[in-house]
């Protein structure tokens, strides 16, 4: 019997850590009193700097990627990149939430243990070459995240939001996981490479291949809300805790985007013929029906709901871009640099916005509609301009960090000659400028009816401020951001033939 | 391939013949006489006194997925039990690490009253 060795266990030791800071969070819950439930947020965060710790640990000793429990964990350069942006991405999650939470009086440690057990999900579906532990940490990361969607007990759209995310959600992994039983049949195994190689044997537009890899996707377009898979987000990110739709919106997407990489581009490369029509058809739809929904939107949550639809469009793009073109040539590149790019940044900006949004949550007002952002310059100055640089790197202007993100878009659009798409996602991107800009123009230009300053708490202002940092230093020295995702490159560059360290 | 489906096509096809025409016999061959008794529903002999649609608490939810959680713990405990040798060490560390994060379970579930009848 093949034993696990030492070594293996060392691969995933952050996802070890967190998992017992979760049960630690739950326990200590138990005890300790009401006034002093800040202490689980204490905990949740020291528990994600040690797993950043371990993760940085794993890191430097990692020549080309390391594989584990019987090859179904890969640990690669792709896999740490992602881990970072989770635990960042839950780092500032949790500063977020705390005045929140005893805000909506829902302080309790389930809140940081589920946060917690989602990401060790994440970095499973980051991490996994095996459809077997991808499907087990998509499914970990998705009930943590409907029970936190629907958090808010005595809030109806809170209840709403989750029983919908849920249903849909229950459903499409359904139809995920009957995809992957086809390749599993067709392959006679669940890890990526065999069913990489069993693919590259076969007619890829065999019905029986063709029929795998819909339902594949469907289940993959339905995690990262492409259209015609994206009703259930605007429903969620607008009935969710403000800090969980932050969350969402960022680090569950970002994970679903490495599974669907991992998926498509790794395993089902061969298949690309086949797939790629479809992309194009569903990058297009995502663009133009989330834009033209994000005009007409007066709450904040469903609008930022919205364009997160739509950068999934502009990320669908540099995935056409991949597909089009051939490993290792510029335009694979920029697409596949322009995607992690794109995804760091996003982090960042978007959860900023969210911060700031779910900062005008007051003691007598829930603060997301459009209105309650009215004049809040004249409230919180710092505020206000920090969310300015929000929208503006949203949109993509420079030297924001977002406009770095479709720059590598556009040009690997503009490397494998599609003119025509690119010529389309420009005029998106200027179409989403006009609501970003309805934002900022409610918080410089309109009168509020409040005038008292906003009350800000200390771990939201570190929130606001590690945010907005990231989004400038990123977008004005982005080397070494660049240089970290290119590493992530290399085992990718040839998908029939990965550099594995047994 | 595809020829390999034909089998599982014909039998398809022979279940989407069978059951109907079964069905239409049995209907044209019948007597029909309902009576009051035999059209009632079921129910082990008993008298249904109330509507099948009625609604019942809630609590019942809980201990239905409590029971879940907890029978799941006694299956994955049989075959370790059974293959306990040839899994040493290893196996038994393992199995307590499974059970502590079940006892961690069992413990919130207890103190959030989860257990109690209310």
């Amino acid at each position: 019997m093949k034993v696990i060795s030492l070594t293996e266990y060392k691969l995933m030791l952050p996802m070890l850590e967190l998992v017992i800071f979760a049960l630690g969070i739950l326990l200590i819950d138990l005890i300790i009193p009401r006034d002093w439930k800040w202490l689980n947020a204490v905990g949740a965060f020291v528990g994600l700097f040690f797993a950043a710790v371990c993760v940085w640990q794993i890191q430097a000793t990692l020549p080309g990627g390391a594989v584990g429990f019987s090859g179904a964990l890969l640990v690669d350069h792709f896999a740490v990149f992602f881990w970072y942006l989770f635990l960042a991405a839950a780092g500032i999650t949790v500063l977020m939430s705390e005045r929140y939470l005893d805000l909506e009086d829902e302080h309790s440690g389930e809140y940081y243990a589920l946060l917690l057990l989602s990401v060790v999900g994440m970095m499973c579906m980051a991490a996994g070459i095996d459809v077997v532990l991808i499907f087990i940490g998509l499914e970990l990361m998705a009930i943590s995240t409907y029970v936190l969607v629907g958090f808010l007990r005595r809030e109806r759209r809170s209840n709403e939001a989750a029983i919908k995310y849920f249903l849909l959600g229950a459903f499409s992994s359904g139809i995920f996981a009957y995809g992957l039983s086809i390749f599993y049949g067709l392959a006679g195994s669940t890890n990526l490479q065999e069913i990489h190689r069993s693919i590259l044997a076969q007619n890829p537009r065999h019905p029986v291949i063709v029929i795998a890899l819909l339902t594949t996707m469907t289940g993959l377009f339905f995690k990262i809300a492409a259209v015609p898979f994206h009703q259930w987000a605007p429903d969620a990110y607008e009935g969710a805790p403000t800090s969980i739709s932050g969350f969402m919106s960022v680090a569950v997407k970002a994970a679903a985007w490495a599974m669907l990489l991992r998926i498509l581009i790794f395993a089902l490369f061969p298949l690309r013929s086949v797939y790629v029509p479809i992309v194009v058809f569903v990058a297009i739809a995502t663009m133009t029906l989330a834009n033209f929904a994000a005009l007409s939107q007066t709450n904040t949550k469903r609008l930022l709901a919205y364009s997160s639809i739509a950068h999934v469009g502009y990320m669908l793009l540099a995935f056409v871009a991949m597909g089009t073109s051939e490993p290792g040539s510029p335009a694979f590149s920029d697409g596949f640099k322009g995607i992690l790019i794109y995804l760091l940044v996003y982090t960042f900006m978007n959860l900023g916005a969210f911060a700031v949004i779910t900062s005008l949550r007051q003691r007598q007002v829930i603060g997301d509609e459009l209105e309650d952002m009215a004049g809040l310059y004249h409230r919180a100055p710092v505020e206000a301009v920090l969310m300015l640089l929000f929208l503006l790197s949203l949109a993509g202007i420079p030297p924001a960090a977002g406009f770095l993100g479709k720059y590598y878009i556009f040009l690997s659009l503009v490397e494998s000659r599609h003119y025509g798409l690119a010529a389309l996602g420009v005029i998106y991107s200027l179409l989403g400028l006009y609501y970003y800009l309805k934002i900022a123009n409610a918080m410089l230009i309109r009168e509020s009816k409040e005038t008292k300053p906003l009350f800000v708490s200390i771990g939201m202002r570190c929130a606001v401020g590690v945010t907005a940092l990231a989004t400038i230093v990123i977008g004005i020295y982005p080397e070494p951001f660049i240089q970290g995702v290119s590493r992530s490159l290399p085992t990718w560059a040839k998908p029939t033939a990965p550099t594995l360290r047994q | 391939m595809p020829q390999n489906y034909v089998p599982i096509f014909l039998f398809l096809a022979v279940i989407g013949t069978m059951i109907p025409a079964t069905l239409l016999i049995a209907r044209l061959v019948r007597t029909q006489r309902p009576t009051r008794e035999k059209l009632l529903p079921y129910e082990c002999g008993i008298d249904p006194h109330d509507n099948a649609r009625g609604r019942y608490t809630v609590r019942y939810y809980v201990v239905a997925i409590l029971f879940v959680i907890f029978d799941v713990e006694t299956i994955f405990l049989f075959p370790w039990a059974v293959k306990f040798k040839a899994l040493g060490v290893f196996g038994l560390i393992e199995m307590l690490v499974f059970l502590g994060v079940l006892i961690v379970g069992y413990a919130w579930v207890w103190k959030r009253g989860a257990l109690e009848w209310v």
